[in-house]
């Protein structure tokens, strides 16, 4: 029986465990809840293993204590691990809070939401942790699963029907895809411990590298597709446009939080001896999905799937950091990942606000005059969508920099220059969004009917994106602090 | 060689110019809805407080002095090493006078007609970028504020333009844009690579960077030329001005003053502070690129511009002619032509943010900027066009007013720099007074028909908008002493670092990072 350290599971716990909480008291008090419990438990759940993961930070910070790895190994805590486990929960808090003012408004289940929400929370803060390949798959199961639920949880629409098997259907490949990966990887180098891969790397590595660039590329595979990069980025736009925007908010901030964590903690960390090999993929990867996703971005015209190409632009960027296969590059992505987590939760929640009551229609016509029926949404909107531009004293442009910067520290000089050149194509996008709000006579004079939950996610992602795009350093700081230790 | 001069002052002036418009910014907003006829005072007010202190500036500032003066520095973003680094030199000193002149009386000469409390606070913010470029001494704080002055910019041409603004509008932003991206990616690499060879920390400071020489000259080429697509956008130079023409022909009056008169200025001014100072041997280099881009500029604005029926995108076009005059003197690379490049700069923007407000005038009174459907417009409104005729003269370059001594100024330095580059120049000059005087004659002269007999003449509030401007172009045309006085030293400085610096370093091969 390994040794457990209780304490470092709490975000497990209370995200985990707060889902199967509820999800007996629903079944058992179906109709007795009221309304406002099932998001407020989650939203609780969340804080608490927010809470957590404050406590662990300040552990890990600390000088005499530092980074551990606990369960044989298999759970690594360390800044890194803490830092992406906080964004994990932060995306959790904040759709749980979302979910208060739209779910009863869309005619969506809230336990059922609740339940996976929380179920998908804790897959990611495993995976966050995960120091083994094992219990990664576990976590990106975990995690999955509830996702492909939560995206077809809109019973009357065929548009989230759809989605859903899609992604379930793709997802299964790619899960199917990296178990390959790791039973290879295990096959070449002898354990599924990451400190053990990176040890065996580091004293040589196998005879043989056939099984261990096989396990690589099946691996990379299975983590391109989570995280949605081209070419495995086809589900993306039908299940953001299917999915209800709640779900999709999560999603992008949290899901994708949790598939850059695997890959950034397998590759960078534990492969990090062999990045000569993996590095060109990666290369390539990212410079097409930054411009494809911008490219593909610019053409459509319903705004969720707008918002999902642009999600898969933001991705290459974040691969552009990972590329660089140094700790800055590490930094930046997860720079990236915290302040995209809150650039896609308000982008989202403005959706959802939009597109509430209109069956699920989400042209970029709803959006026409919208800075005259509703100027402090549209004021909201258009700093998350400047941000998401990289314009300066936003969080955005940090967040550009902080990978650019990385790539061309690590002398990837035409990668960042071909990122840069995908930046501006997709500022072209959000300027048609721009366009639309601001310089459009409104078609309808109706004001979009903000709910207090909605309104204050909005708020607090707009606000976060100024106040830290003013004041970077302490985000800097915490994600330069955020070090990947494998232990062992 | 430039060195940052000591002289930090007890009160910090320059950070107080650079911020009060980001205050007045914050004032406007909180300006209460149903006061709405507060908002221009307050915008005016903040905005004639900083041309106050650009005007003290201007005074207190030591003439013999080649280097930066009132320096600002305040640590940001610790880990990047990027602080508010911000000082003024006899380069850019004239710059924030003339951005800070500019604002208040763009904001004065025309009434946005309807969403006031946005306006004004664009504009504002449009002036803090505008005073944070020519002041910043720190690469990534001068892309920051580089960068920013497209969003307000984008807000006034869209939402308060004529014609197909939102076109022009999004043109316009995603065309700087485009010219930036490789830029940042300069920067990064200037930065690394110093910190790599001198083995110091992470810094953007632009003295420590252009003392150091410290990057390859092949390095340093590539380097430039990134940096020179971001400025020749902005300037704009040939290929890429396409979105120029547009930009101020949509723009509100206001817009295109600042425009023409301030923004343009962005990109010859980076040029002169980080194309020069940082990479003196790689401008070298492509300085006859450069200076080929400047003359086609300045022949091919012209001739577009004679060509053109519409009275504000003929003076847009005169503006690519004026500004390839700039690159020319900017890339002559001696004292004359830069000097000459640099009061050229502020002499554009004189002349022709008083033209566009002119335009921006008779808009108001005719409607209509077709040259064809005016006519004979001096008899009804004789002060209007002699007001107008003194600022065309002057941006045509009569000698008396100032655009001639920069003219001349920029010729001479490119005549011994360059010769048969100067003499198609000449040309330029030429066919300026013959776009500008035949329009005018068009405009002003001939028979008066229809609406064209009733116009308004100047009003005194109007006139008293163009006063200074009036006021400035004479003074310079007659006595431009006290401002080149003031610009020598750091041109002198900045010259004498071209030559120093300004040969191969001979290690073509070697890179930065194979030293010890």
């Amino acid at each position: 029986m390994p040794q457990v350290d209780w304490p470092a599971l709490l975000p497990q716990f209370f995200l985990g465990g707060g889902g199967l909480v509820l999800l007996t008291l629903g079944s058992l008090l179906r109709r007795r809840l009221p309304a406002w419990f099932p998001a407020a438990f989650s939203a609780g759940a969340a804080l608490g293993a927010l809470g957590g993961v404050i406590w662990l930070w300040i552990r890990v910070r600390d000088p005499a204590r530092g980074a551990f790895t606990t369960i044989a190994e298999t759970i690594g805590i360390d800044g890194f691990s803490v830092f992406l486990s906080g964004v994990v929960a932060v995306s959790v808090l904040l759709a749980a809070v979302l979910a208060a003012g739209t779910l009863r408004r869309e005619g969506l289940p809230a336990e059922e939401f609740c339940v996976l929400l929380l179920l998908s929370g804790a897959g990611g803060v495993t995976m966050a942790s995960a120091n083994d390949l094992i219990v990664l798959f576990l976590g990106l199961e975990v995690l999955s699963i509830a996702a492909y639920v939560l995206a077809a949880l809109d019973l009357r629409r065929s548009t989230a029907q759809e989605a859903g098997l899609k992604y379930f259907v793709l997802g299964a490949f790619a899960s199917a895809f990296f178990l390959y990966g790791v039973a290879l990887l295990y096959g070449a180098t002898g354990s599924t411990k990451l400190p053990l891969v990176a040890g065996f790397l580091a004293g040589g590595g196998p005879d043989s590298n056939a099984l261990l660039l096989g396990g690589m590329a099946l691996l990379l595979v299975g983590l391109f597709f989570k995280v949605a990069a081209v070419p495995f980025h086809a589900w993306t736009p039908d299940v953001y446009e299917g999915a209800p925007p709640v779900a999709v908010a999560y999603m992008s901030a949290g899901v994708k939080a949790a598939g850059f964590a695997a890959l950034l903690r397998v590759f960078n960390a534990a492969l990090g001896a062999n990045a000569a090999d993996w590095q060109p993929i990666v290369y390539a990867t990212a410079a097409l999905t930054v411009l494809a996703g911008a490219v593909l971005a610019a053409v459509q015209s319903d705004v969720r799937r707008l918002l999902a190409y642009s999600s898969i632009s933001h991705a290459g960027f974040i691969l552009v950091g990972a590329e660089a296969a140094t700790e800055a590059g590490v930094a930046g992505s997860l720079f990236y990942l915290g302040v995209y987590a809150f650039l896609a939760l308000g982008s989202f929640a403005v959706v959802s606000i939009i597109g509430c009551g209109t069956d699920g229609r989400q042209s970029l016509d709803a959006y026409d005059g919208l800075a005259k029926r509703s100027p402090a949404l549209a004021a909201a909107f258009t700093v998350l969508l400047l941000a998401q531009a990289g314009v300066p004293f936003t969080t955005g442009f940090w967040a550009k920099l902080e990978v650019i910067g990385a790539s061309v520290e690590a002398r990837s000089y035409w990668l960042a220059a071909l990122a840069m050149l995908g930046a501006v194509v997709a500022a072209f996008l959000y300027l048609r969004i721009l366009v639309r709000m601001y310089l459009t006579a409104p078609a309808q004079r109706s004001r979009p009917s903000i709910s207090r939950s909605a309104g204050f996610v909005v708020a607090v992602c707009a606000a976060f994106t100024l106040v830290f795009g003013i004041l970077p350093g302490p985000l800097v700081e915490l994600t330069n602090d955020a070090t990947i230790h494998l232990g062992g | 060689m430039i060195v940052a001069s000591a002289s930090t002052q007890a009160f910090p002036v320059l950070g107080m110019l650079v911020l009060l418009p980001l205050l007045g910014a914050a004032a406007v907003l909180l300006v209460p809805r149903s006061r709405v006829e507060l908002v221009r005072p307050v915008a005016v007010l903040f905005m004639s407080g900083a041309a106050a202190a650009a005007g003290w500036m201007i005074a207190s500032y030591p003439v013999a002095s080649g280097g930066f003066e009132m320096i600002v520095d305040q640590p940001w973003v610790a880990a990047w090493g990027i602080s508010w680094k911000l000082g003024v030199d006899g380069i850019s000193l004239f710059l924030l006078g003339l951005t800070a002149l500019l604002f208040p009386l763009g904001a004065l000469a025309v009434d946005p007609g309807h969403g006031h409390k946005a306006y004004y606070m664009w504009l504002l913010l449009l002036e803090f970028g505008c005073l944070g470029v020519f002041s910043a001494l720190d690469l990534l704080l001068f892309f920051l504020f580089f960068e920013v002055v497209l969003v307000p910019m984008y807000f006034l041409i869209g939402q308060w333009g004529h014609g197909a603004a939102r076109d022009s509008a999004v043109k316009f932003f995603l065309f700087t844009m485009f010219g930036s991206a490789l830029m940042l990616v300069g920067i990064l690499a200037t930065a690394f690579l110093h910190a790599a060879a001198t083995g110091g920390p992470l810094t953007f400071d632009v003295v420590e960077i252009a003392g150091a020489q410290s990057l390859a000259t092949t390095t340093a080429r590539w380097i430039f030329l990134a940096f020179a697509l971001g400025f020749a956008v902005k300037v704009p130079l040939i290929p890429v001005h396409t979105w120029l023409p547009d930009a101020h022909t949509d723009a509100p009056t206001a817009g295109s003053v600042i425009l023409a008169g301030v923004m343009l200025k962005l990109g010859t001014y980076g040029f002169v502070r980080f194309g020069l100072y940082l990479f003196p041997e790689a401008s070298r280099f492509f300085a006859p690129l450069m200076l080929t881009l400047g003359v086609v500029g300045i022949l091919y604005g012209a001739v577009v511009a004679t060509m053109q029926s519409d009275l504000k995108r003929l003076i847009a076009y005169s503006s690519v002619a004026h500004l390839g005059f700039i690159v020319l003197g900017i890339f002559a690379l001696n004292t004359e032509g830069l000097s000459g490049g640099l009061l050229q700069m502020v002499n554009h923007g004189l002349s022709t943010g008083a033209l566009f407000l002119l335009v921006g005038y008779l808009y108001e009174r005719r409607h209509t900027r077709a040259i064809a459907d005016l006519g004979g417009l001096a008899r009804p409104a004789p002060v209007f066009a002699l007001t107008f005729m003194v600022v065309m003269l002057s941006s045509v370059g009569l000698p008396g007013l100032n655009g001639f001594v920069g003219e001349f100024l920029v010729l001479l330095g490119a005549f011994e720099a360059h010769r048969w580059w100067a003499v198609l120049a000449t040309a330029g000059v030429i066919l300026a007074a013959v776009y500008l005087l035949w329009a005018y004659q068009r405009v002003f002269h001939g028979p008066a028909r229809g609406d064209n007999a009733t116009m308004a003449d100047l009003r005194w509030r109007e006139g008293l908008v163009l006063a200074p401007l009036l006021a400035l172009i004479v003074f310079l045309g007659v006595y431009p002493r006290p401002v080149l006085d003031r610009m020598e030293p750091s041109v002198d400085a900045l010259v004498a670092h071209v030559e120093l610096h300004g040969a191969p370093a001979g290690s073509d091969v070697a890179e930065p990072e194979a030293a010890p």
